[in-house]
């Protein structure tokens, strides 16, 4: 049957918006939450009763955040029944696995102990308290490992098979998945940048007090574990960022190519574009700003591997799609008959080809009966956004390495005690707020928009994953979690604001005239 | 390795465990929510109800989540089928869940009286949704529901929201709610103000009674109103998951595993004895009420899941699509491996869960509130 193109269209939209908006709060968790394990270890180590009131005044913000974060990674996990019922059915078998686990290992830990971080102060012991707030902080690092595992799976699919009998992949090496090279590159580049946005937090909301005279010394100490914790994961963001890059060349070539809208492939070592406009009707780059050798360095680490263009990937998408349908034919056949060994054969060879057949189910509703137009047309869909891809890593990467200039600049103002003396730094500090949110959104867009028309990278088209509800059933559902997600923001933002302008002071955590500053720190 | 059939039983025990555990841990704090303008008759009163149940209540939810995640790795199909198929009921559901962890939050989060008594009612109403949603969707277990599977094993419903609200169906929403009303004011009656434990005790009394009738009532309406399914010709247990392997002939009776295996009386029997438990133990506002209310919850679901073995979601519209304990599971590799690491992380959950309950025991007293917030 073919699938209704309205369905898969809110289907998309509703998982992009909710994931997107998931993805506001996830970050901030698991920055802040290690910021607040360094503030306390500092308390515990040291005894100063600021640095316990440093944690507090954190963790009110935190856990604003940390409650819209659990609310909507709800939606995430029912969300794949919900709407995506065929993938779920198609890659269960390997995909639920490591969501179960994060569960089990991490999401459990997390939610358990949070209650006794916020409400356990006076009921155990310093040193169990810092164990608590220590385990919390690992804890949503391990939900992100798992995620991402999860996530790596759908970008390099490895450690599995397609079963004719039972119509879905399952897994033939675990180990394969868990140790997907992909899921490593792409867990430490995104928790980085989650501790970025929890530093970055830190830092604009520090200098805001010292921009209005507030709270002096309680926004110096915390503008200076900021600016420590910052820098070291900013520098990693981008170095791992690195790695992910290499390791999407290597494995999402498509990807790649049109990230950097390299329509033809070049003589290695390629240029790299720095800015242009990619025109997907021509398939062409006007105004194009090369710069040579890089682009071929970034994708290869080597000088003398060429890196495919756009055209020479949609043959190479056109050739398996041929391969795909043999394999689909034999998949047939086998459901008939499972001892066939011909089809057995056919099938073995061209099981990795299996995914691209099924891109034709978008056009007719068995794969064998395409005409080479349809052949085409399927080949020409394996092209992602190129413009968005092209545009959205370039604006990424130029946030990377401002955020690494901005920490460096702050650690070193906090070094040398100067993290007051210039009112344009601690404006600037405020300003870059929104920033590690823009960057780490377009991150998303750049890794899952970018793989498609794959939900499951090769395996499983987008289009096909979707369930069997109708687009009015999705419309309702999605306009319901904008109205509904709209309301939360609102919400959200204006306790944020509230408790952020109350401060440390106007909350009563910590004096407004500061006794240690007096005191000589 | 152990075989596939043992590891598709051991499932299938682990996915009505974690639903068990999913009702009694997190039924009591529903129960608590839904019961918080009955039992807590102003501000002051609600905040020493929240509080009982604000330090744990959030871990107690991962229950749900687990059981979610566990579906999706070890039964992929119950998974994909169930919650495409009640698009509606589970929407309602998740939003519920969406609302409580920003309830519990953002209710102090500003000092007036409309914001509190807002969160209040929002509170409440996830709870009575879960509560009843999760009970009707149970119900209608029994009934069968109306999928079927295509050749690529791509399902389609034929039926909509108001279609799972069969009497039967309401009839178990409301045993489910009776029951975690009765369950949370065992909780209430243990961990709240003696004013307010008192009330707790009244309430428990009456929801355990109005429970033990309606069960009662349900289960014989199963017995003699509800045709049942069942795996017609040879049954293979450890054959590849696909449903459309098998036949499925319907109008036998549901009782019908209990007289394969008669120890499974023991489940329907204990909920029962567990609610007189809860009559003679409710007045001393301890432990002892909420462990027999435990187990009162515990068994009920284990005597549905009893029941309806080996069936895990009959399908009304085209039975032999119906999903089973051998046709609709991950592969052996997978229940195998999810098997060790459950079996590792598992009892490392419930060490420091109740670490995290010693730490937090002890009654929540008005007085207490009244100092800590001063009023909000």
């Amino acid at each position: 049957m073919i699938i209704d193109a309205d369905v898969v269209t809110l289907s998309r939209l509703q998982f992009a918006l909710t994931a997107l908006y998931h993805f506001l709060f996830v970050p901030l968790t698991l920055g802040l939450v290690w910021i607040l394990a360094i503030m306390e270890s500092v308390y515990v180590m040291t005894g100063r009763e600021v640095w316990k009131r440093m944690v507090q005044f954190w963790g009110v913000l935190f856990g604003i955040n940390f409650a819209m974060g659990v609310a909507t990674g709800v939606t995430m996990e029912f969300q794949f029944g919900m709407n995506w019922a065929y993938y779920s059915h198609y890659v269960g078998d390997i995909f639920g696995a490591p969501l179960a686990i994060e569960g089990l290992m991490a999401f459990f830990l997390e939610a358990t102990l949070v209650g006794v971080f916020f409400m356990g102060w006076d009921r155990i012991s310093r040193i169990k308290h810092l164990l608590v707030t220590w385990f919390l902080a690992l804890a949503t690092s391990l939900s992100a490992l798992w995620i991402l595992i999860a996530n790596a799976w759908m970008q390099h699919p490895v450690g599995a098979a397609f079963n004719p009998q039972t119509m879905r992949m399952e897994v033939t090496s675990f180990s394969e998945v868990l140790f997907n090279p992909v899921a490593q590159d792409k867990f430490v580049h995104t928790v980085s940048a989650g501790y970025v946005m929890g530093s970055m937090f830190v830092l604009s909301i520090s200098a805001w007090y010292l921009l209005r005279g507030r709270n002096i010394d309680f926004a110096k100490r915390s503008m200076t574990v900021a600016a420590s914790f910052g820098l070291a994961a900013a520098l990693s963001v981008v170095v791992l960022g690195d790695a992910s890059g290499y390791a999407v060349s290597l494995n999402q070539k498509m990807k790649m190519a049109s990230i950097e809208a390299m329509w033809h492939t070049e003589p290695a070592p390629a240029s790299f574009t720095l800015v242009g406009i990619p025109d997907i009707k021509d398939r062409t780059t006007l105004g194009a700003v090369r710069i040579p050798w890089v682009m071929g360095l970034i994708g290869t680490h080597s000088l003398d591997e060429k890196i495919p263009g756009i055209d020479e990937l949609v043959g190479v998408a056109k050739g398996r799609i041929v391969q795909g349908i043999a394999a689909y034919d034999a998949m047939l056949a086998l459901r008939q008959d499972k001892n066939n060994a011909q089809a057995k054969a056919t099938l073995a060879a061209h099981d990795a080809d299996l995914g691209y057949a099924l891109l034709l189910k978008r056009y007719v509703d068995d794969p064998r009966q395409a005409t080479p137009a349809d052949i085409q047309k399927a080949a020409d869909s394996t092209i992602p956004n190129v413009p968005v891809l092209f545009w959205a890593f370039r604006i990424m990467v130029g946030c990377g390495f401002y955020f690494i200039a901005l920490f460096a600049l702050s650690f070193w103002k906090a070094s040398t005690r100067q993290l007051d003396s210039q009112r344009w730094y601690l404006r600037l500090a405020l300003w870059s707020l929104p920033l590690p949110w823009l960057a780490i959104e377009l991150g998303w867009i750049v890794a899952e928009y970018g793989r498609q028309p794959w939900a499951i990278e090769g395996v499983l088209p987008t289009a096909l994953g979707v369930s069997s509800v109708s687009a009015g059933q999705v419309l309702t559902s999605l306009g319901g979690f904008m109205l509904f997600y709209t309301a939360l923001a609102i919400v959200d933002v204006t306790l944020m604001l509230k408790f952020t302008r109350k401060g440390p002071d106007g909350l009563g955590i910590w004096p407004s005239i500061d006794p240690s500053t007096t005191a000589g720190h | 390795m152990l075989d596939y059939t043992t590891l598709r039983v051991i499932w299938w025990a682990l996915l009505g465990t974690l639903l068990i555990g999913f009702a009694i841990m997190d039924g009591f704090d529903f129960g608590v929510a839904g019961l918080l303008k009955v039992l807590g008759r102003d501000n002051e009163e609600r905040l020493v109800l929240l509080e009982g149940i604000e330090p744990t209540w959030e871990g107690n939810q991962v229950w749900f989540i687990l059981a979610g995640g566990a579906t999706f790795a070890a039964w992929p199909m119950l998974y994909a089928v169930s919650f495409s198929g009640m698009y509606f009921a589970i929407a309602l559901v998740l939003l519920a869940f969406i609302l409580r962890p920003v309830g519990f939050n953002f209710r102090g989060k500003i000092h007036d009286p409309r914001w509190a008594s807002l969160w209040d009612w929002v509170l409440t109403g996830s709870g009575l949704v879960v509560m009843l949603v999760s009970g009707v969707a149970f119900g209608n277990l029994f009934l069968g529901v109306p999928f079927q599977f295509d050749d690529d094993l791509r399902m389609s419903w034929h039926g909509g929201f108001f279609e799972l609200l069969h009497p039967f169906a309401l009839l178990t929403g409301l045993v489910s709610l009776s029951m975690l009303l009765a369950h949370g004011a065992c909780w209430a009656a243990l961990k709240a103000d003696h004013t307010i434990a008192v009330r707790a005790v009244k309430v428990a009394r009456w929801m355990t009674l109005i429970y033990a009738a309606l069960y009662v009532l349900a289960g014989v309406w199963v017995a003699y109103g509800i045709p049942g399914y069942a795996v017609a010709g040879p049954v293979v247990m450890d054959g590849v998951s696909n449903p459309l392997y098998k036949q499925v002939a319907q109008g036998g009776s549901w009782f019908a595993s209990y007289m394969q295996y008669p120890w499974f009386w023991a489940a329907p029997l204990l909920a029962l004895v567990s609610a007189v438990g809860v009559q003679l133990l409710i007045s001393r506002r301890s432990v002892s009420a909420f462990i027999a209310s435990s187990l009162m919850v515990g068994s009920t679901i284990a005597s549905a899941g009893f029941a309806l073995f080996p069936f895990l979601l009959p399908s009304s519209l085209d039975p032999r699509s119906s999903l089973t304990v051998w046709d609709a599971s991950s592969s052996r590799g997978t229940l195998q491996t999810m098997l060790v690491v459950t079996a590792v992380l598992l009892p490392i959950i419930i060490l420091y869960t109740s670490w995290v309950y010693r730490v937090m025991r002890g009654r929540v007293t008005l007085e207490q509130i009244r100092k800590a917030h001063g009023g909000y």
